[in-house]
């Protein structure tokens, strides 16, 4: 099991130009780590941001798209991975930060906590290829293979929350102001 | 055929004069037929079909921050289910979902608030209570509204709704 932050960390140290769609908690901890115009945490309701992403991918197939999404989330619009492999985008990169939980609600656990594959559950609907991943070794040392490999690639990161307690900053994440930087920074990109 | 009232070839048109190359889709059974059928089988439009409405509206907003416009194709029942991604995404986060919303089992002819079908009878009032501007689709000289109100949505960042009131064949 890794901790949270420092699964984002290790993918911060990788990170070069990528598109960036964190959701819930990892939206916070991300735009606390590593402010960026080309972070979109706009998804507006819950389960969407692999939905949001699969947009920015079908728009830029030349920048690469990283979703790190929840799994009471994914659990909220399964149907996405069918609509994301049958559009079967190269650049995108579905992240499960499977913490068996809604943190943001009162950490109740999802149903099924730590007994679904979420991966096979990917994998059956057809994205190229799909990880597991609970150890932050093995997570820093499959990410430049992760950040370059042909998509849709789903990768299902095992973690619990980080010993640190970052910020909440709800404006930074539904701010229009925000969503219309996004938007001329990767124009620009 | 040449005297029915509504072609699917009219709203076509005004999505291409719009500069729609993206459809995001699931099928309504109003237009299913004649004009989705007919988009999927156009190499001149993207259709992204979807499982669920929700996702859909996503999608297009996915689409606008990456510089295209879009428009969303779903049955009123998928309108209604995907209220709150409407709310959340579109109102809320201001982002320009343009939604052709088929209104299965409208009688023809009657205003949709109007009609015996409770399903349909709702809709308008809801999209007025979210503030969201609305269209009705009958006959062919109603689609000269398309393409205006494709742009309007993009030009305010705020979702509209074309309703299409009959089959389009």
């Amino acid at each position: 099991m890794m901790k949270r932050d420092e699964m984002l960390k290790a993918f911060l140290r990788h990170r070069k130009d990528e598109i960036v769609v964190p959701v819930y908690t990892a939206a916070q901890e991300i735009t606390h780590l590593a402010p960026s115009d080309l972070n979109y945490t706009f998804v507006g309701a819950m389960g969407q941001g692999s939905s949001h992403a699969l947009g920015l991918a079908l728009g830029r197939p030349d920048k690469r798209v990283v979703v790190f999404d929840g799994d009471g989330s994914l659990l909220m619009n399964l149907g996405s991975l069918v609509t994301i492999a049958n559009q079967a985008p190269k650049n995108y990169v579905h992240c499960l930060c499977e913490n068996g939980c809604y943190e943001t609600n009162g950490s109740v656990p999802i149903p099924r906590a730590g007994q679904i594959r979420f991966a096979e559950l990917a994998k059956g609907a057809g994205y190229r290829k799909t990880y597991e991943i609970s150890e932050l070794a093995e997570w820093e040392r499959l990410l430049p293979q992760i950040l370059k490999e042909e998509g849709p690639l789903f990768v299902d990161l095992k973690v619990e929350a980080g010993d640190e307690a970052y910020p909440e900053n709800f404006q930074r994440l539904y701010s229009f102001e925000y969503r219309e930087k996004f938007r001329q920074a990767l124009a620009k990109s | 055929m040449s005297d029915y009232p509504l072609r699917a070839e009219a709203i076509k048109n005004q999505f291409k004069r719009a500069g729609i190359h993206f459809v995001v889709a699931l099928p309504d059974r109003v237009t299913s037929h004649h004009l989705l059928k007919g988009l999927l089988a156009d190499p001149d439009y993207h259709v992204v079909q979807v499982c669920k409405e929700d996702e859909g509206v996503s999608i297009c907003s996915g689409l606008y921050a990456a510089g295209h416009k879009s428009v969303f194709m779903m049955q009123y029942t998928g309108f209604l289910d995907s209220i709150n991604a409407i709310r959340g995404v579109g109102v809320e986060g201001r982002f320009p979902v343009c939604m052709i919303v088929g209104l299965l089992g409208k009688e023809p002819d009657v205003a949709p608030t109007q009609s015996k079908k409770f399903g349909v009878k709702i809709i308008e009032p809801i999209l007025d209570v979210m503030g969201i501007e609305h269209r009705l689709i009958e006959r062919d000289a109603d689609t000269e509204q398309i393409a205006p109100v494709i742009e309007k949505t993009f030009k305010n960042s705020f979702p509209t709704a074309i309703l299409i009131g009959r089959e389009p064949r």
